[in-house]
């Protein structure tokens, strides 16, 4: 992974000593609340229901060991003893004091760790996929784009005042897309042209929130060289034209939508021909140097016939082990190796929430068993990429014994889930309560699994923290005369076939949508044909008989 | 008179200076009664850049921050003040502005930053090209002077460093 060079160290030690100042200022009353809001937004410090929120970065949701154990002991020294994995790859800290917050960036500081930019009207932690590097269809690695993303946009001093926040992902996959790509203000798609060439899909104005939207592809074939400068036109074009009137309506979506995706794209064109082959041009050697960070760790040799002999023995011994193995873990492209997923989805814990000493724990499994590193993924749960065969059995026992294992990813307790009213300020209901009813509604792992593949993503208001338009089935919390209710929508994807939900009809109080999902898993597991997952089972026969069996009147 | 923070045109190092009159031009103005030196709005120059062009005088142009900059990009070489407004400081469409004066038209005369000017925005600006700051009134115009050193290090190309940190 990607390690610090001085001058990457310098400048995160002086945003330490800079925010220290600006948080100094604030407390003496020179620098008012308004003025003081941007400047702590932009390091990752939002003021919440009960206490201030600190988001702290982390870059395509990679850290080594080091760094996720220190993020168990400022856990321990400055929260509760917790932290929450986000769907953008980061950590957020429920409970620190602001006082306190500059020291906290200063110990991040020693793992190169930062909040920069984790929040505001700038450009954000870049995205991706977390099995970036170690899956068989890839394109290539995105990790060293997406490091080069990170410098360019870190402290870039033309879009520190966007008209909104601005969000970026890059996916390397060949077919898949494990970072909902097609939904942000900028995603970039690695593709192969006629020539054998890679370059960058350029896709814009996607986005969740009040507007959801699947963005539109306005370049389809950007040489690698020119992505900088592409993305600094993209920028500019937003930074000027988009809408600052309204800050719902000042997301690049709405621009892109207003102009329509070919005009938005000949802006881009005009402001690109002047800064194309500039400075920021990305040269080859460049490249390479980026990518010397990311060369894979030595696997050892496996006999990959010994290690699935004894992974299939210890299967036969032990079916929780079999289960887990089938949901838990993916092909990797090194003979011999498995990608595991280590699931932060325990029935009555908030989805994504970890504790400190698990923190140290799962980076003493890192050290151990994955070559020092960890991953985040965008479903708020966290992977060791590089695990070998002969290791799984004994990496699953330890991870049972931590609560980490619990045989559910990918499926419909494998939830999406953003922290609520239970601690947000903006959400209009409470989401985690809602989790833990469906969790406990669908604890039965045969039936659970039979079912295939199925998203479920909640978000407690508009905002959609939690993805709920690109969830199979999405559930946002919506505010009816101050009570909770809960809308409930289906047929969203966050992968290559990106879709928003549709949804159902009217909203549903908090004791009844446990109910409702169970009746819409129902309508699939009747009318499935053999093979069909949740999701095209509903694209073949539409909304229309879900909507029949949830509303039907009682006889 | 105003105090302003200049960037010194060599050594790009801040210090505070008294603004050197210029006149604001209102719609109704008498050139001639002004001062040597005239601020013209942006739309009231368009309309007639003949009679400010002519008039003997230093010309500044005061810029909104919506302003494009092919409109005026003929006539830069007769211009010695450009201004460019914060409405808010949030507001950052004069950081684009101001880049694409220095980049784009090659504009190397003062460019001022007006308005809701504060500490803590200084060093971007002055990276996008801005070296003339009029701060906000209540903004602490000497502590401001260490705001253009927040950082030793930068990754991107702009004013003060015209290569990204990658190529350097």
């Amino acid at each position: 992974m990607y390690r610090y060079s001085e001058n990457d160290q310098q400048i995160v030690n002086e945003r330490v000593t800079q925010f220290r100042e600006q948080t100094q200022r604030y407390l003496d009353g020179k620098l008012s609340e308004s003025e003081f809001l941007p400047l702590r937004l932009q390091n990752g410090l939002y003021v919440q229901r009960h206490a201030p929120m600190l988001r702290v970065a982390i870059p395509y949701g990679t850290l080594s060991a080091d760094q996720l154990r220190m993020l168990g002991q400022i856990a321990k020294k400055y929260d509760k003893n917790y932290g929450h994995f986000t769907t953008r790859q980061n950590i957020q800290y429920n409970w620190p004091a602001l006082e306190r917050v500059p020291d906290i960036l200063a110990d991040l500081a020693t793992v190169q760790m930062h909040a920069i930019q984790t929040s505001g009207n700038c450009i954000r932690n870049v995205t991706s996929d977390p099995f970036a590097g170690v899956i068989a269809d890839e394109v290539e690695d995105a990790r060293p784009y997406c490091e080069l993303i990170r410098q360019w946009s870190t402290f870039h001093p033309e879009f520190a005042f966007l008209p909104r926040k601005f969000k970026i992902a890059v996916n390397g996959a060949t077919d898949s897309d494990r970072a909902a790509v097609q939904v942000h203000d900028i995603g970039l798609y690695l593709v192969k042209n006629a020539a054998g060439e890679i370059g960058f899909q350029v896709i814009v104005g996607g986005g969740l929130g009040r507007t959801p939207i699947v963005g539109a592809t306005i370049n389809e074939f950007l040489e690698k060289k020119h992505l900088l400068t592409y993305l600094e036109a993209i920028l500019r074009v937003y930074n000027r034209y988009g809408r600052r009137d309204n800050k719902y309506k000042a997301r690049i979506k709405i621009l892109v939508k207003a102009l329509t995706p070919e005009v938005f794209a000949e802006k881009v064109a005009v402001e690109w021909e002047k800064i194309k082959d500039g400075e920021l041009t990305v040269p080859t050697k460049t490249y390479e140097q980026i990518c010397e960070h990311f060369v894979l760790p030595t696997y050892d040799q496996v006999d990959t016939q010994a290690a699935s002999q004894s992974v299939e023995t210890k299967k036969a011994e032990y079916p929780g082990f079999a289960v887990w193995l089938k949901t838990n873990t993916f092909a990797h492209k090194q003979p011999g190796y498995t990608i595991v997923s280590l699931s932060l989805k325990p029935t009555g814990v908030a989805p994504g929430d970890v504790t400190g000493e698990q923190m140290a724990t799962i980076a003493d499994f890192g050290d151990q068993y994955s070559h020092g590193e960890i991953r985040v993924t965008h479903h708020q749960n966290l992977v060791l990429a590089h695990v070998k065969q002969t290791d799984l059995f004994e990496l699953w026992e330890k991870l049972k014994a931590s609560e980490l294992a619990t045989p559910t990813v990918g499926h419909l307790t494998d939830m999406i889930c953003c922290p609520g009213g239970d601690f947000c300020a903006l959400a209009n209901a409470k989401s985690i309560p809602i989790a833990e009813d469906i969790q406990r509604k669908f604890e039965n792992l045969d039936y659970l699994h039979d079912l295939g593949p199925i998203e479920l993503n909640i978000s407690g208001c508009m905002n959609a923290c939690g993805h709920h338009h690109i969830g199979t089935i999405g559930i946002l919390g919506v505010d009816k005369k101050g009570k909770e209710f809960y809308q409930i929508s289906i047929g969203g994807s966050s992968g290559r076939d990106a879709a928003i939900g549709k949804i159902l009809g009217p909203s549903f109080e908090e004791k009844e949508v446990s109910g409702v999902i169970t009746k819409l898993v129902d309508v699939f597991v009747d009318q499935r044909i053999e093979g069909e997952t949740f999701l095209s089972t509903y694209q073949r026969i539409g909304i229309q008989p879900y909507k029949e069996a949830v509303y039907a009147k009682a006889d | 008179m105003q105090k302003l923070i200049k960037l010194d045109n060599e050594t790009r190092i801040p210090s505070i200076v008294e603004d050197s009159a210029w006149s604001l031009v209102e719609s109704d103005s008498d050139l001639a009664s002004l001062g040597d030196k005239i601020l013209v709005p942006v739309e009231q120059f368009l309309a007639a850049p003949e009679t400010y062009l002519n008039a003997g005088k230093q010309l500044g142009l005061a810029l909104d921050n919506t302003t494009e900059p092919e409109t005026i990009q003929t006539v830069l070489p007769n211009v010695d003040l450009i201004t460019i407004p914060f409405p808010l400081f949030t507001d950052g469409r004069g950081y684009s502005l101001a880049r694409m004066l220095r980049q784009d038209c090659q504009y190397n005369k003062e460019i001022r930053a007006v308005g809701d000017v504060l500490h803590d925005q200084l060093f971007f600006m002055a990276r996008c090209g801005f070296d003339a700051f009029a701060l906000r009134e209540d903004v602490d115009i000497d502590h401001a002077l260490t705001a253009f050193k927040s950082f030793s290090v930068t990754y991107q190309p702009a004013m003060d460093e015209p290569k990204p940190l990658f190529a350097r």
